[in-house]
């Protein structure tokens, strides 16, 4: 229990900090950042205490707002993707899910896919309309939201086949 | 009263998510509003080191960047020296105890820079230790960055030209129309300059400077020039597309300037707002 508990501490920490230091300073063709801190709720392991998940996704997201001087959006995302990823997990994953034990590298592909994809454009959508802020820019907030959506699925994918540990 | 408790421990993760989203709403509705103090910003302790720890490392690759911009910021006050008239020269003796009796300028470097975002800021290595304080403006040698926002003990947060709440007094060189430097968000190159009457006679290629209106920036501070224009929907101003000298996508170092006299004008002021 302890080395998972440490296990996720780590990641936390490490996640922000790639997240503040690298990605946010990409701006790949001016303004498509991906946000990979979004890792942590994703792969948050699924047999959890819902609360005390919710509450560690609001300190994941209030990281990197105080970092990056946006207020509460990075925030407000997390939270709503951590109280909503039971819907998800089900949708995607099955009946697997109902057992409690789900293992996210021993997951078929296409799950995996649909999962990651629906959870980075929910949180990125919430993130993009709360940043600018202004419905009259609804073309602005679903480009961005596409465009850095799959930049960060791609990103999300490539690191969870690169530090998955199917070699144990 | 049991069914109360029973109710709220059964929805205690809705609560909870309920109680937190509404705590980032909050912040994220602060941080829209215009000149508010924030509690959220990277002027802390923690952001500061760390952005400071990554500086520390990543200025070096900055540095043959830096130094042309030295030169030629040298070159450029050289020619301006060499080129004065000799009466103006006259006072040779020049008590340095009164050299900044209007602006003070203070050097400072840039630890966190943003351009892709609609609310953008800049994070600097001063702080309320070196004197700086909020509503002090920020400028580099090619032209204006922003206005400084929050400050701690070491560090500072500025709020880019780059930011929807950003609004700077500017005007033509040529004359004196003056309006209002603004950001769409749709370019880190180009900002808008509004509010510019339709009497003016605006042209493509004009430059546009600070105002001396606002008690922030000295009148003159280069900004760009015009890039385009049209007039507004109203049909009683143009609306100016300014491309900026500054490439605000690469700042390292910076320039904070203190108006000594914005006290004196702005007591002068108050009485007739009122």
């Amino acid at each position: 229990m302890t080395k998972v508990t440490l296990n996720l501490a780590v990641r936390f920490i490490v996640l922000v900090l790639v997240q503040v230091l690298i990605f946010i300073h990409i701006n790949f063709l001016g303004y498509i950042n991906p946000y990979i801190y979004i890792l942590f709720i994703i792969l948050f392991p699924a047999n959890n205490n819902r609360t005390l998940f919710v509450f560690l996704a609001f300190l994941l997201g209030f990281s990197v707002d105080i970092f990056s001087d946006s207020g509460g959006v990075h925030a407000a995302a997390c939270v709503t993707l951590a109280y909503i990823r039971p819907i998800f997990l089900k949708f995607s994953f099955g009946t697997v899910y109902d057992y409690q034990s789900i293992k996210f590298n021993q997951t078929d592909f296409s799950s995996k896919f649909t999962y990651f994809s629906a959870l980075t454009f929910i949180h990125h959508l919430i993130m993009y309309s709360l940043e600018i802020f202004n419905i009259s820019k609804i073309i602005l907030i679903l480009q961005k939201t596409l465009f850095s959506g799959i930049f960060t699925i791609i990103l999300c994918l490539i690191i969870t086949i690169l530090f998955s540990q199917k070699r144990k | 009263m049991q069914q109360i408790i029973n109710f709220v421990l059964r929805n205690k993760t809705f609560l909870v998510f309920l109680l937190l989203f509404g705590l980032s709403l909050f912040f994220t509705i602060q941080s829209h509003s215009y000149h508010k103090s924030k509690f959220i910003n990277s002027s802390n302790v923690v952001t500061g080191t760390v952005y400071k720890t990554a500086n520390s490392v990543g200025q070096y690759f900055n540095l043959a960047k830096e130094n042309k911009a030295l030169l030629e910021e040298n070159r450029m006050l050289k020619s301006i020296v060499h080129n004065l008239d000799v009466d103006t020269m006259k006072p040779a003796f020049k008590d340095s105890l009164k050299l900044d009796t209007h602006y003070k300028f203070r050097t400072a470097s840039v630890y966190k820079n943003s351009y892709s975002q609609s609310t953008n800021y800049l994070t600097i290595n001063k702080g309320k230790k070196d004197s700086i304080k909020v509503d002090y403006g920020v400028i580099t040698s090619q032209g204006i960055v922003g206005i400084v926002e929050n400050t701690s003990q070491n560090f500072s947060s500025v709020l880019s030209i780059l930011n929807t709440r950003s609004r700077i007094n500017a005007q033509l060189k040529k004359t004196n129309h003056i309006g209002s430097l603004v950001w769409n968000t749709e370019s880190p190159e180009y900002a808008q300059l509004i509010d510019i009457s339709k009497f003016a006679p605006v042209a493509i290629g004009d430059t546009i400077i600070t105002g001396g209106q606002s008690t922030i920036f000295p009148k003159g501070i280069l900004i760009g020039t015009v890039n385009s224009y049209k007039i507004d929907s109203g049909g009683d101003s143009y609306v100016v597309n300014v491309k900026l000298f500054n490439d605000m996508t690469n700042i390292g170092h910076v320039f904070v300037i203190e108006n000594l006299q914005a006290s004196e004008i702005k007591s002068l002021q108050k009485p007739k707002d009122d």
